[in-house]
């Protein structure tokens, strides 16, 4: 596992620190593991951290039941804190490490148009391996989405 | 950030926020609040129904129970636990909330959320979809067979299910089988490349649990069981929620 597939795409990724797994269970140091497989896999020079972050972090609006609660307007309203801190990234790959986190944030790109992609841990894992099968790609992006494959 | 002016009506005493202290370890430190703000300025649902966590806190205190009590605020906090984090005095906002939500009539809760509670109830999988462990098992076993047909490398991929004795049990959101099915496939594959020693369940697979969300605390524990006997059952000696 390493990065040196995006040695010369250089595309730029950030991640969500879910609360529930950072600030509500293990704190700092699940945050601190989650950016070592992150830059191991993506490289260190494009990952791009969000501010503020790790215990610190912004909800993304998703959790508590929000994406289940019928009130899409205050979600979104919510949601938008958590957009804003992507786009001062310039990141175009959002990590979400949690479903909620994932389809809130998915929707937020979609609704603000800020044009960047959700993916899992496990899909970039899978690709910097090479070992990415071809269905396996519904969250990429146009660039990665036949990256690799021969 | 200002809401508008609260009005005190004589000198009430809030029997919500005695119950909750009383709930929690320390009290909560519910009573020991600086009005500092600190809470209500990190908070992303501050200003959304005229609310805030420090003035959800202070109508506590006052005693304005009916308003605290009727707030659709309540389902637009998400229990994030910023507001603690950064409180000088660890004061346990959420904690409070959780119960404003607990006390709502079960049928006036939020319709999605209170769906997604019963549905899981209803199967032996915890599925919030309503998936069954048959289905599940189905989709699993198809899957399996497909990759290790199709995919070079994979003919001997592995997705255990009921393996007892496994080192870890893995819970799977029901959104991949349901909806995305391919999605399964690359933790697999991560799986069985550091030679992992896992397996699902054919019963309590589900990760998601609404009904934490939904503050229905007897529906909670059923869900976390029926998973947690699963676990048992199995001897499984790590239990991996990816929820
Ligand atoms: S941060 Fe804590 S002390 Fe400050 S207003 Fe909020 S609850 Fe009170
Ligand atoms: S737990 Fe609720 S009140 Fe506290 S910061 Fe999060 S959303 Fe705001």
């Amino acid at each position: 596992m390493n990065s040196d597939w995006n040695k010369d795409l250089k595309i730029k990724f950030t991640l969500q620190d879910p609360c529930q797994l950072v600030r509500k269970t293990f704190g700092d140091e699940a945050a601190e593991d989650m950016r070592y497989v992150t830059k191991k896999i993506v490289g260190e020079e494009n990952f791009i951290d969000m501010t503020p972050n790790k215990s610190n972090n912004y909800c993304c609006g998703g959790g508590g039941g929000f994406l289940q609660s019928g009130l899409k307007e205050q979600r979104r309203q919510y949601g938008k804190v958590k957009h804003d801190q992507i786009m001062a990234t310039g990141a175009s790959y959002v990590i979400a490490p949690c479903h909620n986190c994932h389809s809130q944030i998915h929707d937020l790109s979609d609704h603000f148009e800020g044009g960047y992609h959700v993916v899992h841990f496990w899909t970039l894992i899978c690709l910097s391996m090479g070992i990415l099968g071809e269905n396996e790609r519904g969250h990429l992006g146009p660039d990665l989405e036949e990256f690799g494959l021969d | 950030m200002e809401g508008s002016a609260i009005k005190i009506s004589g000198k009430q005493k809030s029997a919500f926020l005695n119950k909750v202290k009383e709930l929690l370890p320390d009290g909560g430190n519910l009573s020991a609040c600086l009005t500092c703000g600190m809470c209500a300025s990190g908070c992303p649902a501050t200003g959304m129904f005229d609310m805030d966590p420090r003035k959800f806190l202070r109508m506590a205190a006052l005693g304005l129970d009916d308003e605290i009590l009727k707030t659709p605020w309540v389902w637009a906090c998400t229990m994030c636990q910023r507001c603690i984090y950064v409180c000088p005095m660890k004061i346990d906002v959420p904690q409070l909330i959780y119960n404003a939500r607990a006390s709502w009539p079960r049928d006036e809760r939020p319709k999605g959320i209170r769906g997604s509670c019963d549905a899981a109830a209803k199967v032996d999988s915890g599925s919030a979809m309503g998936l069954t462990g048959e289905m599940f098992t189905d989709t699993v076993v198809e899957l399996l067979e497909e990759v290790q047909e199709e995919q070079e490398g994979f003919d001997k991929l592995q997705a255990p299910i009921d393996k007892k004795g496994a080192h870890f049990f893995v819970n799977q959101n029901s959104r991949e089988p349901q909806m995305e099915e391919d999605e399964m496939v690359p933790l697999w594959k991560i799986f069985h490349t550091a030679g992992v020693d896992w397996t699902y369940g054919s019963r309590g697979w589900a990760a998601e649990n609404y009904c934490m969300f939904l503050a229905d605390d007897e529906a909670w524990e059923k869900n976390v069981r029926l998973k947690s006997d699963m676990v048992k059952e199995l001897g499984c000696k790590v239990w991996l929620n990816t929820e």
